[in-house]
C-alpha cells in the first residue's frame, strides 16, 4: 500500500482508530497503574471506548435524526436520510452496566481502604503477605 | 400458563428480588421462604420447558408479542431446557441447604444477600434462556454484577478478590459487547437465529473472523479457561461459603454453555470448527490448561483452594471437548456442563460443612473428620469419586464421553491431558480422604485414642447435601437416557 493509501485507512476509519486508542488506554491503565482508582478509572474508558464504537457506527453521511414530523406520518422514509437509533439504545443500557459496575468498583475500593489504608496495589499486597 | 414459562423463569426471581430488596429490614425472617418459592417457580417453568421441548421440539417466546428479528425472543430447545433444569436446581438446592450458614454469616444482612442471590440466578436463567445476541450481555452483566457484589460480601480479602473478579470480567463482558457489534455491523441483526442464517454468505469476511476471536476471547477470560483464570481461585475462596457455593457451579458453567451455543448456533459450526485454525489452537490450549492447573491444585493447602484449581481443570475439559468439534467430544462437553455443576454444588457444600461446623477448611483441619462428620465426609467422597471419574458416579459418564471423543479425533494431547487430570483428581481426593480417616495417629504406646468431638452438620444441612450426592449416582445411571434423548437433539445434525 501507498503512503497515500495508508493515509487514507486512517482518516477514512478514523472514527475506529479513536475507539481503539482509546480501548488500549483504558487496558494500559488496569494493567500499569498500580493505584486502584487509576485501573477503575481505566475499566471505565474501556467500557467508554465501546459505546463510542458502537455509536460511530450509527451515524451516516448527511443524515438526520430519527424522529418522525407530522407530515410525515404515512409517507415513505428514505433510510438513507435518517441514522440508525438502535446502537443508541443499545449504549442506553450498556451506559447503565458501565455505571453499575463503577458503583461496584468503587464500593469495594471503598471497602479496601477501610482494611488496608491505602489504595496502592503494592501495599495491599505486602499488608496481606503481612497477616 | 405453561406458554408463558421462559419469561417467568426469569421474572419470578427478578421481582422476588425486588420484593426482598423492600422489605429486608422490616421482615428479614420472610425472605428466605420468599426466596425458595421464587426459585421452586423457576425450577418449575424450566421443568416444564424440558418436557415441552421433548414432547414438541424447541419453541420461542417473543417478549411483549414482537417477533424476531425486531423483538427479542426466547427460544429454548434441547440444549438450553437440559442446562436451565440443572441450574435451577442447583440454585434452589443451595439455597436451601445454606439456610443456617446463611443466618449465622450475615447476620442482619440476610435480606439483601437473599435479594442478590436471587439477581444473581434471574440474570442466570436469562443468560440460558435468551435468543438475542445483546439482551445476553445485559443478562450476563446483571449475573456478573450481583456475583461482584455476592464476593465482596465475605470477610477478610474478599473485597479485594472481587475488586479483582470486576476488573477481569469486565474485560471479558467488555471483549464481548465488541464482538458483537462486529457482528451487528456486518449481519445488521442481533437476533442469533437470524445471524445463523446470514452468516454463511459471509464466510470470507474479515469481520466475522474478528467477532468471532473478540467475542469467543471475552467469554474464555468469564469462564476463567487457563492462562486467563486469574480472578477465580481467590474471588472464590475468599468468599462466603454460601455464595461459594452459589457461584462456582453457576458461573463458569454458564459462560460454556454460551461458547456452545455461539459456536454451534451463532456462528455456523463448520465456520467454528473448520474455517479458522482458534478451534486446533484452543484445544491444545485447553490441553495445557488441565495439566497446568491440576498440577497447582496439588500445592493448596486448604479445600477450597484445591478444589478452585481443580475447578479451572474441569473448565478445560469442557472447552477442548467443544472445540475438538466431533458429535461423541460435544455430547462429553454439553454432559458435562450438567455433571459439573452438580459434582461442584456437592464438594463446596460439604466445604461449606466443614466452615459451617468447624470454622476452618485447611488439611490440617480436616483430621479424624470421617469420625466428627462421617455424613459431610460421605457427600464429599462422593463428590471427589466423581470429580475422579470413578462408575457409576456421573463424572465417569462424561470423562468417557470426552477421551472417547479425543480418540475419534486422534487428539492424544487431549487424551494424555484429561487421564494425568484424572490421575492427579485421585491424588488429590485421597489425601483429604487419608487425612480426614487416619490421622490424628494413636499413640502406639499408650493405646489411647485422642478425643474427638462429634461436630456433624444440623439435620437440615445434611438432607439436601445427601440428596445431591445421590443426584451424582442419579445422573451417572441416567446417563444414557439424557444422552439419547436430549443431547443428540441439542448438537446439530451436520456434526459427525
Amino acid at each position: 500500500m501507498t503512503t497515500a493509501g495508508y493515509i487514507n485507512l486512517i482518516i477514512a476509519k478514523y472514527n475506529y482508530w479513536i475507539y481503539i486508542v482509546l480501548m488500549c488506554i483504558g487496558l494500559w491503565a488496569m494493567i500499569a497503574k498500580r493505584n486502584l482508582i487509576k485501573k477503575i478509572i481505566g475499566m471505565n474508558i474501556l467500557q467508554t471506548a465501546i459505546i463510542l464504537f458502537y455509536v460511530s457506527i450509527a451515524t451516516k453521511k448527511g443524515a438526520t435524526l430519527p424522529i418522525l414530523g407530522h407530515h410525515d406520518a404515512g409517507h415513505f422514509v428514505d433510510y438513507a436520510t435518517v441514522i440508525n437509533p438502535l446502537p443508541h439504545v443499545l449504549m442506553l443500557t450498556a451506559i447503565v452496566v458501565s455505571v453499575a459496575t463503577l458503583g461496584v468498583a468503587l464500593a469495594l475500593a471503598m471497602k479496601i481502604y477501610n482494611r488496608y489504608d491505602t489504595l496502592e496495589e503494592d501495599e495491599i499486597h505486602a499488608r496481606v503477605r503481612e497477616s | 400458563m405453561s406458554a408463558h414459562y421462559p419469561i417467568f423463569l426469569v421474572v419470578a426471581p427478578l421481582m422476588a428480588a425486588l420484593v426482598i430488596a423492600i422489605i429486608a429490614r422490616e421482615r428479614p425472617g420472610l425472605c428466605p421462604p420468599l426466596a425458595a418459592i421464587a426459585l421452586t417457580a423457576s425450577l418449575w417453568s424450566a421443568a416444564g420447558m424440558l418436557c415441552r421441548v421433548l414432547a414438541e421440539g424447541p419453541f420461542s417466546y417473543h417478549i411483549g408479542n414482537w417477533p424476531p428479528p425486531m423483538g427479542i425472543a426466547y427460544e429454548v430447545d434441547h440444549l438450553n431446557a437440559l442446562v436451565l433444569v440443572a441450574m435451577a436446581a442447583v440454585a434452589l438446592i443451595n439455597l436451601i441447604t445454606t439456610r443456617q450458614a446463611v443466618a449465622s454469616d450475615f447476620t442482619g444482612r440476610e435480606g439483601y444477600f437473599y435479594a442478590l442471590y436471587l439477581l444473581f440466578c434471574a440474570g442466570t436463567f436469562g443468560i440460558l434462556v435468551t435468543g438475542d445476541a445483546f439482551n445476553l450481555y445485559v443478562l450476563l452483566e446483571i449475573t456478573s454484577i450481583s456475583g461482584y457484589a455476592l464476593v465482596g460480601l465475605g470477610h477478610r480479602d474478599a473485597a479485594l478478590a472481587s475488586l479483582n473478579y470486576v476488573f477481569m470480567g469486565t474485560i471479558g463482558a467488555s471483549l464481548y459487547l465488541l464482538g458483537v457489534g462486529y457482528l451487528y455491523l456486518i449481519t445488521g441483526t442481533l437476533n442469533m437465529a437470524d445471524i445463523f442464517s446470514i452468516l454463511p454468505r459471509l464466510f470470507g469476511s474479515k469481520v466475522v473472523v474478528a467477532a468471532f476471536v473478540i467475542a469467543m476471547t471475552g467469554l474464555f477470560m468469564k469462564m476463567a479457561l487457563f492462562p486467563l483464570h486469574g480472578w477465580l481461585p481467590n474471588a472464590y475462596s475468599e468468599a462466603a461459603s454460601p455464595v461459594r457455593s452459589l457461584i462456582a457451579p453457576l458461573t463458569t458453567k454458564t459462560m460454556i454453555y454460551v461458547m456452545v451455543r455461539l459456536g454451534l448456533y451463532v456462528f455456523p459450526p463448520d465456520f467454528t470448527f473448520n474455517h479458522l485454525l482458534f478451534a486446533k489452537v484452543v484445544v491444545w490450549v485447553a490441553a495445557a490448561g488441565i495439566v497446568c492447573a491440576s498440577v497447582l491444585a496439588l500445592s493448596q493447602t486448604s479445600l477450597r483452594r484445591m478444589l478452585a484449581y481443580v475447578l479451572i481443570a474441569e473448565v478445560g475439559y469442557m472447552v477442548g471437548g467443544f472445540w475438538l468439534g466431533n458429535r461423541m467430544a460435544i455430547t462429553g462437553a454439553i454432559l458435562h456442563i450438567v455433571n459439573d455443576a452438580a459434582m461442584t454444588l456437592c464438594v463446596f457444600l460439604a466445604v461449606g460443612s466443614f466452615t459451617h461446623q468447624l470454622r476452618d477448611d485447611r488439611f490440617a483441619t480436616l483430621k479424624g473428620c470421617f469420625r466428627r462428620m462421617p455424613w459431610t465426609m460421605v457427600v464429599l467422597a462422593t463428590a471427589g469419586l466423581s470429580m475422579i471419574g470413578v462408575p457409576p458416579t456421573c463424572g465417569f459418564f462424561s470423562k468417557w464421553y470426552l477421551i472417547g471423543g479425543a480418540l475419534t479425533a486422534d487428539h492424544w494431547g487431549l487424551v494424555a491431558a484429561l487421564i494425568f487430570s484424572s490421575l492427579v483428581n485421585a491424588v488429590l481426593f485421597f489425601r483429604v480422604f487419608e487425612i480426614a480417616y487416619y490421622e490424628p495417629f494413636a499413640d502406639p504406646h499408650q493405646e489411647h485414642r485422642p478425643a474427638l468431638s462429634y461436630a456433624e452438620a444440623p439435620a437440615t444441612m445434611l438432607a439436601p447435601m445427601l440428596f445431591t450426592a445421590a443426584g451424582l449416582v442419579g445422573l451417572g445411571l441416567l446417563t444414557g437416557r439424557i444422552v439419547t434423548h436430549i443431547i443428540d437433539a441439542a448438537i446439530p445434525a451436520a456434526i459427525l
